[in-house]
């Protein structure tokens, strides 16, 4: 019998990106529902009734949302090329770091993407001391699942992709090799491996997108 | 063959209470160590140095921060007495869902409860009671959020019950009008010796709010 498999994102979404890898690490055959989210579609609202947003998996009708509760689910359902540990208190770990990355790094990184020159030097320490402990997780490894691409490697998919958009706009270099040894490898390994490479928003329209988003904070947080 | 266990917790937290609940459920022997919140021991730094909160369960000197994470993480090792997260993916996916929801919406609104003023308090009352009345229709008929048996979500939202005097009595409202149906499931969750013996007591639940009100200067 055929699963129908549906997946419901944006073009630029780095939530909904770590299921798109996740589905192409499993290969997994879906159906993409683009979604413009300043008008939802009825379908979303009903899929997704609490937050409305995207990702959500659809799997032979049953709706999945929150991107690392969907990776799980991915991970659950179609078991060959496991995502998480086997191991409780590496799994637990795993769990760990995806939180903080979405959590603590995410903000810390956006407070310095829209902080005005005066303040970004206080918010680039937070920003810097954060990626400092993802720096340390990697410990030497080549993923932070190990040899091959695992679900704390999709968490923190969006750091090998949007930091970079970030820092071109900021014109601020945040994970320099020096500083960041161990991240600025992982980087290059991410984005060259297969399932990976090319599978990203297109670069020039997510400048352009966080551009204007940075416009916008910076306009509105300037005393008038 | 349990290992060393040992959870690094404060009376009155309802974070700790779920890890209670569960390592009784369990059946696990470990070692309950009290934090002087607001203070914050050496120790505790040491254990969780990102989030410097309780609860830290430490299993074989290693520690697992995070309430909702050390919670899977004792579902997993004990796995073979009362699972507390179901088996099908897709159930497990809701659970996972509606855990978030009483993290996102049930603490944050009810902390507001006490810790807020004014229209920002009126308005965090208001959105508490909604929260559980959408808990409420999550329920349903069942017994439980895990259906017939007690799991994961009821794990997850019991400890609050504890803190609704002191919501309460801060907020100046009353919830058992509001929310019947969500009193009904927490009483029967009380039965549960696990429960009953991890919950705090209310009235030691609002004083410690109070010594939290003036500690962060709330009136």
């Amino acid at each position: 019998m055929a699963e129908e498999v549906k997946l419901f994102r944006t073009w630029s979404s780095r939530y909904s990106w770590r299921i798109v890898w996740a589905l192409k690490l499993k290969g997994i055959e879906y159906e993409t529902i683009f979604e413009d989210l300043t008008n939802k579609s009825p379908s979303l609202l009903q899929y997704n009734p609490i937050h409305g947003k995207v990702p959500v998996l659809v799997h032979d009708g049953k709706p999945v949302c929150e991107s690392l509760v969907i990776l799980e689910y991915v991970d659950e359902t179609w078991k060959h090329n496991p995502l998480l540990p086997q191991d409780p208190y590496e799994k637990s770990m795993a769990r760990f770091w995806a939180n903080f990355g979405d959590d603590k790094l995410m903000k810390s990184i956006s407070q310095l993407f829209i902080a005005h020159e005066k303040d970004q030097e206080v918010a680039a320490v937070a920003a810097l001391e954060n990626l400092k402990l993802v720096e340390e997780q990697l410990k030497g490894k080549k993923f932070f699942h190990g040899e091959t691409i695992g679900y704390l490697d999709l968490a923190f998919g969006w750091i090998a992709n949007l930091v970079s958009i970030l820092e071109e706009i900021m014109s601020l270099k945040l994970v320099d090799g020096e500083r960041f040894p161990h991240l600025s490898s992982w980087i290059q390994h991410f984005m060259d491996a297969p399932v990976i490479r090319d599978c990203w928003p297109p670069r020039d329209k997510m400048i352009i997108k966080y551009q204007v988003m940075r416009e916008k904070y910076l306009a509105a947080a300037t005393p008038k | 063959m349990d290992g060393e266990v040992i959870l690094l917790d404060a009376y009155a937290s309802m974070f700790g209470m779920r890890l209670r609940i569960a390592l009784a459920e369990k059946g696990v022997k470990y070692e309950y160590r009290e934090e002087n919140l607001p203070k914050k021991s050496p120790f505790l730094f040491q254990m969780n140095p990102i989030h410097k909160k309780v609860p830290v369960l430490i299993h074989n000197g290693k520690p697992i921060c995070e309430s909702l994470i050390a919670l899977q993480y004792i579902d997993e090792v004990w796995h073979d007495k009362n699972p507390l997260l179901p088996s099908d993916p897709y159930k497990r996916a809701q659970a996972r869902l509606w855990a978030d929801f009483v993290d996102q919406k049930v603490h944050t609104l009810g902390r507001k409860t006490w810790s807020a003023k004014g229209e920002e308090q009126e308005a965090a009352k208001k959105e508490f009671i909604e929260a559980l009345k959408v808990l409420e229709g999550e329920l349903g008929e069942k017994p439980y959020f895990g259906g017939e048996e007690f799991g994961y979500v009821d794990v997850a939202l019991i400890p609050f019950y504890s803190w609704f005097h002191a919501y309460e009595t801060c907020g100046n409202f009353k919830i058992g009008t509001e929310c019947p149906k969500f009193v009904a499931w927490a009483k029967r969750s009380m039965q549960r010796e696990s429960v009953s013996k991890s919950l705090a007591d209310p009235e030691k639940v609002y004083d410690f709010v109070l010594i939290l009100k003036k500690h962060f200067g709330v009136e």
